[in-house]
């Protein structure tokens, strides 16, 4: 019988994998927002597991709003790559010092 | 198999294998919210990420032409810092699972109850345009802030192209344009 443990085990596991893409790919910023978008998909897992394990409907329209939060933050995390793509010719995450003084 | 598709997420040389793995990922994941009864934030995912987040990543990783090889320098170097933290990390949560049980659930303080005659998008309905009306509204703010950013980041002006200048265009006149002349017969005109 799968129970609310299994899913919160399962989202952790995913959770840590996002850690691990974000520290693994320190220089590819497109993997990094990438392993953003699995975290928040572990979020939203054990939002909904939760959701359906209290029988309360308020986990699913949370999650919900934190699916918006990210698309939101990958359109504006994406065009800002691009731009940057643009006027260095280069995504590698440990030239970003445009903005040191 | 949404762990092993995560994982190859994060692994894959190739970017674009990265986010088709990212696209399974989320599928697996839709399925399980599918299996704890929540169709329609299922439904949602596999619309929003996989056909508009991921179609996204996919544009970017193929419109940059990236070499992603020089990107992969540091990774054997940050990966075993990385397992480490996150072993480490899994390990805490998923142990701090084994030793919490759920206590018993307190109907009573439930927010919005599981009504079992409702269908899970009416429930949900019900709920955004009655009690979280202004969140509702917040997120669409959200997204439109998130969409004029982006077309403001990635707009820009190109010199040397042919536009239409309709200003310009209205303010003309038929005396800025036309000259009424007299020719000499047999002599023509000058322009």
């Amino acid at each position: 019988m799968i129970g609310l443990t299994h899913y919160l085990v399962v989202a952790a596991i995913l959770f840590a994998l996002g850690v691990v893409g974000i520290i693994a790919n320190r220089k590819n910023l497109i993997v990094m927002l990438m392993a953003i978008e699995l975290i928040l998909l572990a979020v939203n897992l054990n939002f909904v597991a939760f959701s359906s394990y209290l029988h309360d409907m308020v986990g699913q329209v949370f999650a919900m709003f934190v699916l918006t939060v990210a698309a939101g933050e990958a359109a504006i995390g994406l065009a800002i790559l691009v731009i940057y793509f643009r006027g260095r010719g280069t995504i590698s995450v440990d030239d970003v010092n445009r903005m040191k003084g | 198999m949404v762990i092993v598709s995560g994982a190859l997420t994060i692994t894959s040389r190739n970017p674009v294998h990265a986010v088709l793995w990212l696209i399974l990922a989320f599928f697996n994941a839709a399925g399980l919210m599918v299996l704890v009864g929540a169709e329609f934030i299922a439904m949602l995912l596999v619309i929003v990420y996989v056909g508009a987040v991921a179609v996204l990543f996919l544009f970017v990783v193929m419109m940059l032409n990236v070499d992603f090889a020089e990107l992969r320098a540091g990774f054997a170097r940050y990966a075993a810092i990385g397992l480490a933290l996150a072993i480490a990390l899994a390990a805490e949560v998923i142990i701090a699972f084994g030793a919490w049980t759920a206590g018993g659930i307190e109907l009573a303080r439930r927010a919005a109850p599981i009504d079992p005659s409702v269908s899970n998008i009416e429930a949900i309905g019900q709920l955004l345009y009655t009690r979280y009306l202004f969140v509702f509204e917040g997120a669409g703010l959200v997204l439109l802030v998130a969409m004029i950013g982006a077309i403001v980041l990635t707009h820009r002006e190109r010199g040397g192209v042919r536009g239409q200048n309709i200003s310009r265009q209205i303010a003309r006149r038929p005396q800025d344009a036309t000259r009424n002349t007299q020719p000499v017969v047999g002599q023509g005109i000058e322009l």
